[in-house]
């Protein structure tokens, strides 16, 4: 099936404000009489969920933390994009446009990312007048820095807790919309079925994760703001509990999965150093601002210290390589580049898999005290988790898991293929493309919370009657007993391994075949070794405790069954794109000097998956890309 | 490395807790406090044995999740460390570790390490905000904040909301987290429209909620895994009394 996205036609410049003239309203008095379950308090989720509540809309907001303030959107360090062009250095709507859709390799609709790059400047104001404390100089202007793939400084931020700072923001939106009653908060609280009654989606299934009792809730609307999956290569910047759960239960209800391959590793974290590691660190972008990322030239000074290493035996690879843009090159780039250094021997630290990012130039030139005042937490957490310190010997980096491009398909209206069901932030598709720049995630979740979803889910309230179907239906009472059984499975199995161990095999699995360098031979392993981990999970795995109670052990593994078909999709998804591009690198497509290459004859479309059982092969469904402002063209960072 | 735990166990808000005795064997120093605890739990579900539960998210010391007093200590004994961020090398081989949950009337303990801190979203609800829909504000640079100011409120602003100074303070006192928000937005000209409601709201609800009072200990700012200064409780009481005039 070709899919539309159903994007506004005519002139880019003056698309949304037309989409939005065109559309129907729910007039005031109405708004009351509809009731939109929010799912995830992230930026999205937070953002949006007080949004229709100040509009008037009853709201039910849930999560699974104890509280909607600790969503993983907190996590963002470095920065918000906006073309305020504060500056003036050349920035524009329209520039920060075309750098999107560029920095996404053109694997993006247009107008979704003319949308985002048009309402970037009123997340600024509504946050700055929400009391978020962004960096301004002495005199009181807002300060901005400079992130990857963009040769202009629109990047606000908050010292190195920007995430943080806005999600607060949205957080305190959201406390007012509870003290007000317009919004019924349910923490502690995940989603584990979506509802669907006659192909349109009604509610939602939830277990109350303090007593363990499986719960349903009605709504008119289902808001999905669930977050990325990346935690299925269970080594990742994400946090423990963020999982695919809820998009994947939706796909297995109809909703599409679009492009899930566009995986990005973000190339600045700190490297994995044993085998009983849980998670990885990353530490901003920003601070390729002021580091210089090198490696030694010659793989027999790898165990010297870095001090020892004279400059004319160092690599800066990324200034070597890309001279305009150098150490600010786009993630992937930076990434496979640390990669392709180590598997030519010369990568630094434990298992010779890390990079040196090195201060000492700029403290030479700023002054340690201005590296302190930029990065000063950055460079504490590096300590503790290292025992180095990043003033005096550079910091040792290496790429990982960090953000999902792909997601659940929506359309122009954020609604996903099935009536009712709207998606936002990192849990959707729409706008990255192949490849998200840095500064661009905080910047698309409050987007779509604040000023896409209020307008976008109304056309689709004032076609429906409210309240038709409620959660006496017997839709909801199949859900519950769904995920009833699968609890009660789940508990039975009693075999020998743990939720863990289990899914770091499923982790490690995904790294080495389906990660920064992706091949037919790797992917077809994958595609072997998946089935194989997921036979033996529901064989072998061991929960204990029981189902009415408190029970990580059981979200977990509830998370990690997900993942097990999810991760097959996933590289179903990366063996059909005969092509590289941004996050997805097939080895086979490169030029001699290992630049990536894309085919945009066969496939610049985007790829939505029909999800027909699992280990059965999904059904692919193509929604083409049109490139009218911006023309398709190599994408070169030299 | 070695250890011997001794872990808070209680098996729901009713029950009777205590503590129960554990090794942690062959750990390594560049293990992390709860990947330690992830050891100890793998080796209990093996043996069918409950795992011991309790709270964390992000693991980067930012979402607030992660609420373990580590031998009497809220988050441990390293300074400006959430218990996430504790690393094995702070232990000596060896070592006995007492571990136990947030202690505080007003966060009733759910099951063995986890605590019910909803409380503090209400102190939060009571005023933790600037009233400004979405949308319909001025533009960002059009009332100049000078940078100290913006300083001070980040510094104030970058609580993450974990209770460790209700931990550690004697009277169980919330002003710590508390006058934190309050601070953040009494000094920028986006707050101060709501100074007055706003400190009165959020020290009822703190009160309400079963808080204590402040009686200058200064345990909390030792405790606080981001340094929040005790000089924003001499804020808050200053917006307190200003708010009278």
């Amino acid at each position: 099936m070709i899919l539309d996205g159903k994007a506004p036609t005519g002139p880019i410049e003056t698309s949304w404000d037309r989409s939005c003239f065109d559309k129907k309203l729910v007039n005031p008095s109405n708004k009351r009489k509809f009731k939109i379950l929010v799912v995830g308090t992230g930026l999205a989720g937070g953002a949006g969920a007080a949004s229709l509540a100040e509009l008037g809309y009853n709201v039910e907001s849930f999560c699974y933390q104890d509280s909607p303030r600790r969503a993983h959107s907190i996590g963002a360090q470095g920065g918000i994009n906006a073309a305020k062009n504060y500056p003036s250095d050349g920035d524009s709507i329209y520039r920060l446009f075309y750098d999107t859709v560029k920095g996404g390799d053109f694997r993006s609709r247009e107008a979704d990312v003319w949308r985002l790059a048009q309402v970037s400047n009123n997340i600024i104001d509504q946050c700055v007048a929400q009391g978020v404390p962004f960096a301004r100089d002495y005199a009181g202007y807002l300060d901005n820095r400079s992130f990857g793939g963009a040769q202009v400084s629109r990047t606000f931020y908050a010292r190195g807790q920007t995430g943080q700072q806005l999600l607060l923001g949205a957080y305190s939106a959201l406390s007012r919309q509870i003290k007000a009653k317009k919004v019924t908060m349910h923490p502690r609280t995940e989603m584990l079925d979506l509802v669907v009654v006659d192909g349109v989606a009604k509610g939602i299934t939830v277990r109350n994760l303090m007593t363990g009792q499986i719960e349903s809730h009605w709504g008119d609307a289902v808001v999905l703001a669930t977050g990325g999956y990346v935690n299925v290569f269970y080594l990742s910047t994400m946090a423990m509990g963020s999982s695919v759960t809820a998009a994947w239960k939706s796909v297995k209800k109809g909703a599409y999965m679009a492009n899930p391959c566009y995986t990005q590793i973000h190339p600045t974290c700190i490297p994995v150093h044993g085998e009983h590691q849980s998670k990885l660190t990353l530490m901003s972008e920003s601070l390729r601002n002021d580091g210089r990322i090198w490696v030694p030239k010659k793989a027999e000074d790898c165990d010297k210290h870095p001090s020892e290493i004279p400059e004319e035996d160092r690599d800066y690879y990324l200034e070597r390589k890309y001279p305009s843009f150098g150490n600010l090159a786009p993630r992937d780039i930076s990434s496979r580049s640390a990669k392709e250094a180590c598997d030519d021997g010369r990568g630094v630290g434990p298992g010779q898999r890390g990079v040196y990012l090195d201060f000492e130039d700029s403290i030479s030139r700023l002054g340690e005290d201005t590296i302190r005042e930029r990065y000063g937490n950055l460079f504490e957490m590096y300590e503790k988790i290292t025992d180095e310190n990043g003033y005096v010997r550079p910091m040792r980096i290496y790429p990982a898991p960090h953000y999902g491009m792909g997601g659940l398909w929506v359309d122009y209206q954020c609604q996903s293929n099935i009536p009712g069901l709207f998606v936002l932030g990192e849990a959707n598709f729409s706008v990255h493309g192949a490849n998200r720049l840095g500064a661009s995630a905080l910047m698309q979740g409050l987007a779509d919370g604040y000023f896409v979803i209020p307008y976008t889910i109304a056309p689709y309230l004032a076609s429906i009657t409210p309240g038709t179907v409620k959660d006496d239906h017997a839709e909801f009472k199949k859900s519950v007993e769904d995920i009833e059984a699968q609890t009660n499975k789940l508990l039975s199995i009693n075999g020998k391994k743990t939720v863990s161990e289990l899914h770091r095999e499923l982790g490690q699995v995904m790294f080495e075949n389906v990660g920064m360098g992706r091949s037919d031979e790797s992917l077809n392993l994958a595609l072997k070794r998946i089935p194989e981990i997921r036979d033996e999970f529901w064989n072998n795995v061991k929960v204990t405790g029981e189902s009415k109670d408190l029970n990580q052990q059981l979200e977990n593994a509830g998370r990690l069954a997900d993942y097990l078909e999810f991760a097959e999709m996933l590289t179903t998804d990366a063996l059909h794109r005969e092509e590289s591009c941004g996050g997805h690198f097939r080895i086979e497509h490169q030029t001699d000097d290992g630049e990536a290459v894309r085919d945009d004859e066969n496939f610049c479309y985007s790829a939505a998956w029909e999800f027909k059982g699992a280990g059965v092969k999904p059904e692919l469904h193509k929604e083409p890309l049109k490139f009218e402002n911006i023309k398709l063209a190599v994408r070169s960072y030299k | 490395m070695n250890l011997t735990l001794h872990v808070w166990r209680q098996k729901g808000p009713q029950d009777k807790g205590k503590l129960v005795t554990y090794p942690a064997k062959d750990v390594s120093s560049d293990m992390s406090f709860l990947e330690m605890l992830d050891e100890v739990n793998d080796k209990l579900i093996k043996e069918g044995k409950d795992p011991i539960a309790f709270d964390h998210d992000c693991r980067e010391g930012i979402c607030g999740m992660c609420s373990s007093v580590v031998n009497g200590r809220p988050h441990g004994h390293q300074e400006k460390t959430t218990v996430c961020q504790l690393h094995m090398r702070q232990f000596e081989d060896g070592a006995d570790i007492v571990v136990e949950p947030w202690l505080a009337k007003a966060f009733p303990i759910q099951k063995d390490l986890i605590v019910d801190r909803s409380a503090l979203d209400v102190v939060m609800q009571a005023g933790g905000y600037t009233s400004c829909h979405t949308g319909g504000v001025p533009d960002a640079n059009s009332q100049l904040i000078p940078k100290e100011i913006a300083d001070f409120s980040m510094d104030a602003a970058e609580c993450i909301g974990c209770g460790a100074c209700i931990a550690a303070c004697p009277n169980s006192s919330a002003m710590l987290f508390t006058s934190a928000k309050v601070s953040q937005f009494a000094v920028l000209p986006q707050g101060k429209a709501e100074a007055k409601v706003r400190v009165l709201e959020m020290t009822k609800a703190m009160l309400d909620e079963g808080f204590g009072n402040c009686t200058n200990h200064y345990e909390c700012q030792e405790a606080c895994p981001k340094g929040i200064n005790v000089k924003f409780i001499a804020t808050l009481n200053r917006e307190y009394l200003k708010s009278f005039i």
